[in-house]
């Protein structure tokens, strides 16, 4: 019961926030294009016309209707391979992230939890991961693994792991001095269970906001890697790797740079104004930091 | 302050030890072979070994670690595969590219974005305020290549007034002097060739600074609506100072702290935004250098150049840090 108050408060100070609710229905499009782009879409993404090549949107001289916003260089429709693209943009976000959370949340909580030398080495791998800037190590670890979507994704993954373990670090090592700690422990509890079951549940307020953020930039940093050549490659319709195709086509089809990248960048914005939205809501004190 | 300095100085080096540690193993531990890579697919067996022998990688990987790393305290950071140069010597040549650029991107993200950040927080709430917050947070979500592209298409294939790719038109010459093209063609007192560097370096930096604007113009909007509650900003309003130098006196020197920590710390924005920004406009700079070699799999460059790149990085933030603790004692004492 408590629980629910807790939802439903968080609810009406959440719908409070427009920025946040413009957010959350940018979020809602593109779930729905991921779930049912089979039935939005007109084409099938990699399906190709060569008769109608670089065709431009529908209301522009030249454009056809079958084709809202126009064709690229193997006359696959553009607008369908947005749509599919929001599927692959959503794997790109949840795969990255969990790997991120993953390792972030259990570095972060043996590092804060046990202090000392594990703590030590724990934060010095963080530093040192951190001393090299997030686009850099990700180009590299491409290199190494080679290009590819899954390895992009891996690599953005890695990147992101020194900011969940210091978050996470932080959180633990403010709460496990707390009352309620101590009972558990007097009660019985091991090291395992405070950790995992005992603190942690109570750490999830800014792994929840960095994990909304963390969504817009593992879409942006793959988009930026596709756009590289480092990470999806064609005929798969990434927006980044679309980006990349239509470099040479700016003068004669413009539509091919315009409508990928406002898929990009509406997707960010859309985690972003609810991570910020989330913020507001659930730590205001975390935004003043 | 001294033995703060030291401290500092003396966490750097094991920070910098374990770069080349991860940057060395990743590069080695990976499938490709740069011998292989080098001499193409077709290459006979002997050549292959032979090649394999010059660079060293018939011995123990901790062996080919420990020359790496006494060749690197020496200055020397190897040879690129593709060009035989050396990778110092790369470095060099391209690094004023990236600077000249970062730093004029730098310079329009400052001034447009404290100066978006002071209106908002005195604004605040108004039409302005919500507009440039919601600018800024649309900054922070900008694709940088989409940017640039966007930008390309309308100041360069629309309005063919800015030139697509590049530092300098193909009719001027600029003697090397500093590796500034702004300065260098200043100093040889070439007006045309200064216009054209400038016109050059506009999109790019536009497309750069971005992401830094809406960082410090949301930053300084907090960090000046934060101090225009203190006592000393009523107390400067009572004793009749003008609105004016209440702001841009009293306010603006107190809430730029934290902004100031912001700045020093956006190298890694700024050059992580770099690598893009110099794919997409060609600017010959670091970034464009390193995504070339990442094609090229040529390891010692992206080994070498991660490593640079990580000792910049850290000696940033350490100045920043420092400067820091100059200024606020709490920070140095605890």
């Amino acid at each position: 019961m408590k629980n629910d108050n807790r939802f439903l408060e968080f609810v009406k100070q959440f719908k409070k926030n427009r920025s946040a609710i413009l957010g959350f229905f940018i979020v809602a499009i593109l779930v729905i294009f991921a779930l049912f782009a089979p039935l939005i879409a007109t084409h099938m993404p990699i399906e190709q016309e060569l008769t109608n090549r670089l065709l431009p949107p529908m209301w522009e001289e030249g454009g056809i209707a079958t084709h809202i916003l126009g064709t690229d260089d193997f006359g696959r429709d553009l607008f369908s391979r947005i749509v599919y693209g929001a599927r692959i943009s959503i794997m790109i976000g949840a795969i990255s992230v969990s790997i991120s959370l993953a390792f972030g949340l259990i570095m972060g909580v043996f590092a804060g939890y046990f202090g000392g030398k594990i703590d030590i080495i724990i934060m010095r791998l963080v530093d040192i991961m951190l001393s090299i800037p997030a686009i850099l190590l990700a180009i590299v670890i491409v290199a190494i693994l080679g290009p590819s979507l899954m390895n992009a994704m891996i690599a953005i993954g890695i990147v992101g792991v020194p900011t969940y373990a210091r978050i996470v670090r932080a959180s633990v090592m403010s709460e496990k001095n707390k009352e309620y700690v101590i009972a558990s422990r007097v009660n019985g509890s091991n090291d395992v269970r405070l950790m995992f079951q005992v603190i942690l549940p109570n750490c999830t307020t800014p792994i929840i906001v960095q994990a909304t953020m963390g969504f817009a930039s593992a879409v942006l940093e793959a988009a930026g890697l596709s756009f590289l050549g480092l990470g999806a490659q064609p005929p798969t319709p990434e927006w980044g790797a679309m980006l990349a195709d239509s470099l040479q086509y700016i003068t004669t089809a413009p539509w091919m740079i315009f409508y990928p990248g406002l898929a990009i960048f509406l997707t960010v914005l859309g985690f972003n104004l609810i991570g910020d939205g989330l913020m507001d809501v659930l730590d205001p004190k975390l935004k003043e930091k | 302050m001294f033995s703060y300095i030291i401290k500092r100085l003396l966490w750097s080096v094991p920070t910098l030890f374990g770069v080349s540690l991860l940057v060395f193993f990743m590069v080695h531990l990976s499938p490709g072979d740069p011998a292989m890579t080098l001499l193409g697919d077709h290459a006979s067996k002997e050549a292959v070994e032979k090649v394999r022998e010059e660079l060293g990688l018939n011995k123990p990987l901790y062996e080919q670690y420990i020359t790496y790393i006494q060749k690197v305290l020496q200055g020397d950071l190897g040879n690129s595969i593709k060009t035989k140069q050396s990778v110092l010597q790369e470095f060099k040549e391209r690094f004023p590219a990236t600077v000249e650029l970062a730093v004029v991107a730098m310079i329009l993200a400052i001034i447009f974005g404290i100066g978006a950040g002071i209106i908002s927080a005195i604004k605040r709430y108004s039409v302005f305020d919500y507009s440039a917050m919601f600018v800024a947070l649309a900054g922070v979500s900008m694709p940088v290549f989409w940017l640039g592209l966007v930008l390309i298409y309308f100041f360069s294939v629309k309005l063919g007034i800015l030139p697509v790719s590049g530092r300098l038109g193909y009719e001027f010459y600029v003697e090397d002097v500093t590796g500034f093209y702004l300065i260098d063609t200043l100093l040889a007192n070439d007006i045309e060739a200064f216009w054209d560097a400038l016109k050059h370096l506009i999109m790019p930096a536009i497309a750069l600074g971005t992401i830094p604007m809406a960082i410090i113009a949301r930053m300084t909007r907090a960090s000046m609506i934060e101090v225009m509650k203190e006592d000393y900003i009523r107390t400067a309003k009572a004793k009749g100072c003008s609105h004016f130098s209440v702001v841009m006196i009293h306010a603006l020197r107190n809430a730029m702290m934290p902004v100031i920590t912001v700045i020093g710390l956006m190298l890694g924005t700024l050059f992580a935004g770099a690598i893009l920004t110099e794919t997409t406009f060609s600017w010959p700079g670091i970034g464009k250098w390193i995504v070339n070699a990442v094609y090229q799999r040529d390891f010692p460059i992206i080994q070498s150049a991660t490593l640079i790149i990580a000792t910049m990085f850290i000696a940033v933030n350490l100045i920043v840090d420092l400067l820091y603790a100059l200024i606020n004692p709490k920070i140095r004492l605890s």
